[in-house]
């Protein structure tokens, strides 16, 4: 579990509050932590500073800083406040930037719970705060069900067992130096451990150029017009309490948003009305839909169930067609009149709707889910981190691979080795929640043949 | 009938046999001022060694250096009758040395026996404990098959392998305790009524062979180290090797005639249902499950001065007894043996140490105290710790003093009771040095640093051994100023560091910083030293290399033990009622009230309870202490 004297961090304003984004840190390294990657150099608690956060030389945001001493703050441990922009590139980026200098993301929840544990708030917040735990831990078994059958996971399984069969191998030759076993030699270490590191490395490029963490994943919605792809952008813009913002250098006639779905960044864009026409204009703007329709990741489809099906559904399913695609049947609260299968799209999920009625939109979100953590929007092999914890720890194995190799290249001796290349294991268990020891001793009394 | 109850006695603390859990245990509490009563079945096993004749080993070592350092008897016995001592992993950091020494098993019982005869406050006494007397959930004395009663204030168990022993070899099976003594079978039955859950473990050992009848020719000789390190502080030097022992290996004939005759194994006949431990396989079992390891290696190792027999260390077995001398013969140097005791394999009453507290009081008797193989742990130094641990607290829990409890910081002792308590174990324990989290710590040459002071407060360590250990941490001290201070110019330096393998230096170099380099030991600076360096004994030197060579990781690790801390810190109250607490899931709740953690640490490592449980705790001490505040 953790430590709870450490300093953590995350985005504090709820999604959706617009044009302002606030990033909170606590923890007895927060302001070391803010002046790191700020401008200016803050001292004075309880003071707004103007500057710029920045990565290294590149400037990310210019923002307002305020910094509260301990114990005049929200949490009673120091606290730093960054005000950036609202946008979810900005507040991810910054964000990203407290982790790697030393914080650790907070769970939701905890920076109430730190407020209560160090006597600020009064008990009856204690109860909100237990109930905030257990939905979330509830939450994370579920995402850990679902991303257990994804290409993510089993990713991670794969990084883990190159590195356990060092962590194996080190093991044994400590505990069973007198055995008629084979000695671990540096050599095999290099290349084992150079094999685990570069297998984290690559999945993390996935995480550093894969759109679905910059930009989010591209989903187009189509229909034939009237038909509830501005209802549905609706919705979802509003059930997901969405960050709106308007990516600029859209036109009107193709629609883009920003939203969270279940944590995942999606770019949702509404194709105003692909169809033939000889009008310039409006055939400039079905340009622009067709290359965003051609662009995306998932394609909405949406068919009204209350009509029947017109050679307009018709073309468009003809687009749909060897895309991945979810098939929307909207308007289920009206009598059904449209036959589906004329659409020859029967291999596609299909999930009948109300955006009026307001049902079927939490279906349409598990799948959308399944569909990223299984790894099954990219048609390619790669695998995606859409998670800054995820990031975070994999750095940090990679790290703990990299000392370790330089502890190899000097040869040291096997059990300051085995300290790192523990580490490593242990955080790449935690993104899929697996416990380290007694692994370790299974593992080794399975392989080797020991004992008197 | 019933028996004839005759008071014979009154005591502190009993003691339920005298093997290595009980003599500690024994000798702690009467050392601690406590009248105590050792029980053996008989007095010709105290201290016996039933199994290998070696004292050690890696974790092992380490466990008999802290056992020493709280002032023990086991390291400074092992000294007296050490046969053949070697240092392990050296080819490793010193971290991870490890000290093992074979034993002549015979003069082992007698050291020890005698150390138990001129001990004051301690008696002991030849019979079999057949009863548990409480009252009111507490513990009031125990009863002899001979009806005499003893009456206790505090009785500590250590029953071994004895209770309800029974030893198969091939199809035979029959109840009997280690090496063909008596077992130990009324108790087990007083000590269920008295609320106590039993189980069944097994562990086995290998034949033993006349020395005459093996051809040494055919097998590799190993000796022991140039000079033997002594386990004991109290040592600095513990004279010379005595014998050898062979190295020798299975084959293909072997591997046949096993399993050839497999399902005549106790083992694959079902009739065992004790869970045997997965690190001290029978030899059926390794060639079972490894089918494609072409060989196994053995030891022939003496068992003493005195005695021809040999232990054919790697060979347990419960094959029948034809089967044994059939693949025994097939090793090359064997062919032609005698044997004169026939391995078995022995299954045994024991608890689940998770029904005791962590000062190895039993949760539901009180001042019932447990150690060794009862509490599920195999090996003779996992017993001793346990034992000496069990004495401690014994006499601290009479005396009205705080129970004295080890962390996983501070020694192996801590971390083998935590893991046993905390975790619990589905078979017989041993430790290993990769169970420690902080093994860069919790290393030989510094156990009296980091135990001797606290055993002294408690009153255990003698004054000879605080003053010792006094004296060693101002010498280490000392001589790491000076080396600070020291520098040696090239001219001086390069010749000792070009013969060493290692890169010269161009201006005057720090002789700590020339310490640092792996290739150079405290020894190797004594020719560019000069009349200030003082003379230092083999445990000063150990541990000043150690401080001096692993500064930056021990630093790291201290820093990991700081926030390992915290979750320590925050303490449980044992008697919580954890059904009572909103938000704690079903089995997170279960777990807790069982094991009764008492701090959030050790409910932390409890499986089944979850991250989110801690939280809720947290939360919940909190409410508790504002509004009791």
């Amino acid at each position: 579990m953790n430590d709870f004297n450490d300093t953590i961090s995350s985005v504090s304003t709820a999604p959706g509050e617009g044009g302002i984004g606030i990033i909170r840190i606590s923890g007895d390294r927060s302001l070391d932590i803010l002046n790191a990657i700020f401008t200016k150099d803050v001292k004075t608690p309880n003071y707004m500073t103007y500057g710029h956060i920045k990565d290294q030389d590149k400037t990310v945001d210019e923002v307002m800083a305020v910094y509260f001493k301990a114990p005049h703050s929200y949490t009673r441990e120091d606290v730093v406040e960054i005000q950036c922009h609202g946008g979810i590139v900005s507040l991810k980026k910054i964000l990203e930037l407290t982790l790697k200098h030393g914080a650790r993301l907070a769970e939701p929840g905890e920076f109430t719970k730190r407020a209560f544990l160090n006597g600020r708030l009064d008990l009856t917040q204690a109860e909100a705060v237990i109930d905030l735990i257990r939905a979330k831990s509830d939450r994370t078994f579920d995402v850990s069900l679902s991303q257990l059958e994804g290409k993510f996971s089993r990713k991670i399984r794969d990084i883990r067992n190159v590195i356990l069969d060092s962590l194996v191998n080190l093991t044994v030759n400590i505990d069973y130096p007198d055995e008629d076993i084979e000695e671990l030699t540096y050599e095999k270490l290099k290349s084992d451990l150079s094999d685990g590191k570069k297998m984290i490395e690559d999945l993390l490029k996935t995480s550093d150029t894969g759109r679905i963490l910059r930009e989010g994943l591209k989903v187009s919605i189509i229909g034939k017009p009237n038909v509830g792809k501005s209802s549905l952008m609706n919705a979802l813009l509003n059930e997901s309490r969405a960050i709106v913002t308007e990516i600029p250098g859209t036109t009107r006639d193709t629609i883009e948003e920003a939203v969270v779905i279940r944590g995942i960044p999606v770019s949702l864009v509404d194709t105003a009305g692909i169809r033939d026409t000889e009008d310039v204009i409006e055939k400039i703007g079905i340009e622009k839909s067709k290359e965003a329709f051609n662009t995306s990741d998932l394609v909405l489809f949406i068919v009204d169930r209350s009509r029947d099906i017109t050679d307009e559904d018709r073309s468009i399913a003809l687009l749909v067609k060897g895309r991945k695609a979810i098939v929307l049947l909207n308007k289920t609260d009206l009598p059904e009149k449209a036959d589906i299968s004329e659409l020859g799209l029967d291999d596609m999920k299909i999930i009948p709707m109300s955006v009026q009625g307001e049902s079927g939109i939490e279906e349409l979100k598990d799948e959308i889910e399944k569909l990223v953590y299984s790894g099954d929007v990219k048609q390619n092999d790669s695998v995606l981190i859409t998670n800054v914890r995820h990031k975070n720890l994999l750095l940090n194995a990679a790290q703990s691979l990299s000392d370790a190799l330089v502890l190899v290249e000097v040869r040291e001796p096997l059990e300051l080795i085995e300290i790192d290349v523990n580490a490593a294991y242990t955080d790449l268990g935690e993104i899929i929640g697996d416990s380290v020891n007694d692994n370790i001793i299974d593992e080794v009394f399975k392989r080797f043949c020991l004992g008197k | 009938m019933a028996r004839e109850r005759i008071l014979m006695g009154e005591y502190d603390v009993v003691v339920v046999g005298a093997g290595h859990a009980g003599c500690e245990a024994a000798l702690a509490c009467a050392r601690m001022g406590m009248k105590t009563l050792m029980f053996s079945i008989t007095l010709d096993a105290i201290a016996m060694m039933p199994c290998n004749p070696s004292i050690g080993g890696t974790g092992k070592g380490h466990l008999v250096r802290e056992i020493d350092a709280l002032g023990g008897e086991m390291g400074i016995n092992i000294d007296k009758t050490f046969l053949q001592s070697r240092m392990l992993n050296t080819a490793k950091g010193p971290a991870v040395h490890s000290l093992r020494a074979q034993a002549d098993k015979n003069r082992y019982h007698i050291e020890m026996k005698k150390v138990i005869e001129h001990t004051e406050n301690l008696d002991m006494k030849q019979g079999e404990v057949v009863e548990l007397l409480t009252e009111n959930g507490k513990v009031t004395g125990v009863i002899e098959k001979t009806g005499a009663e003893y009456k206790a204030r505090a009785v500590i168990l250590a029953t071994g392998t004895f209770l309800s022993g029974k030893v198969f070899i091939g199809s035979s099976n029959y109840m009997s305790g280690p090496n063909g003594l008596a077992p130990s079978i009324e108790l087990a039955d007083s000590l269920k009524k008295a609320g106590m859950k039993l189980r069944r473990f097994k562990t086995g050992t290998p034949a033993r062979c006349l020395k005459d009848s093996l051809d040494f020719s055919k097998m590799e000789e190993q000796k022991g180290d140039e000079v033997p390190v002594p386990f004991s502080f109290l040592n600095d030097s513990i004279g010379e090797n005595k014998i050898s022992c062979y190295l020798t290996y299975t084959n293909e004939h072997t591997h046949k005639v096993i399993l050839d005759n497999l399902t005549r194994s106790a083992l694959f006949g079902g009739e065992i249902e004790g869970i045997g431990p997965r690190y001290c396989p029978s030899i059926e079992d390794k060639v079972n499950r490894f089918r494609d390891k072409e060989r196994h290696q053995l030891f022939v190792e003496p068992e003493g001065l005195d005695t021809d027999e040999m232990y054919i260390q790697g060979m347990s077995s419960s094959l029948p007894e034809d089967v044994q001398r059939d693949f025994y013969k097939t090793i090359p140097g064997l062919e032609n043996l005698r044997i004169v005791r026939s391995a078995y394999a022995i299954e045994y009453d024991c608890i689940d140490p998770q029904d005791l507290n962590l000062n190895l009081e039993y949760k539901t008797i009180e001042n019932l105290f447990c150690a060794g193989q009862l509490n599920g742990s195999s090996g003779y130094e996992e017993a001793a710790c346990q034992g000496l641990m069990a004495g401690i607290n014994a006499a601290l829990k009479l005396k009205g003093e705080p129970p004295f409890i080890l962390g996983r910081d501070e020694a192996y002792i801590g971390v083998l009771l935590d893991d046993l308590i905390t975790k619990g174990t589905n078979e017989p324990y041993r430790i290993m040095t990769s169970r420690a989290e902080y093994r860069l710590l919790l290393r030989q040459d510094n156990a009296d640093q980091r135990l001797t002071e606290k055993s002294y407060r408690i009153g255990l360590a003698s004054e000879e051994r605080y003053m010792r250990y006094l004296k060693k941490k101002e010498n280490v001290e000392k001589e790491f100023e000076r080396l600070k201070g020291k520098t040696a110019s090239p001219l001086k330096a390069n010749p000792l560091l070009s013969r060493k393998g290692t890169t010269e230096v161009e201006s005057g170099v720090n002789f700590v910083e020339l310490l640092k380099r792996p290739q150079i030991t405290y020894e190797d600076l004594k020719e560019i030293d000069d009349e200030t360096r003082p003379e230092l004994t083999y445990h000063e030197i150990a541990q000043l290399e150690v401080q001096i060579k692993y500064e930056g990781y021990i630093k790291k690790q201290l820093e990991q033990i700081k926030k390992y801390k915290k979750l320590e810190d925050r303490k449980l109250d044992p008697d919580m009622d954890y059904s009572k607490i909103e938000g704690l899931r079903i089995e997170g709740a279960q777990k807790l009230s069982q094991v009764k953690p008492l701090s959030i640490g050790q409910a932390s490592r409890i499986s089944g309870v979850s991250p989110a449980d801690i939280n809720v705790l947290l939360i919940y001490l909190e409410k508790m202490r504002r509004t009791n505040g």
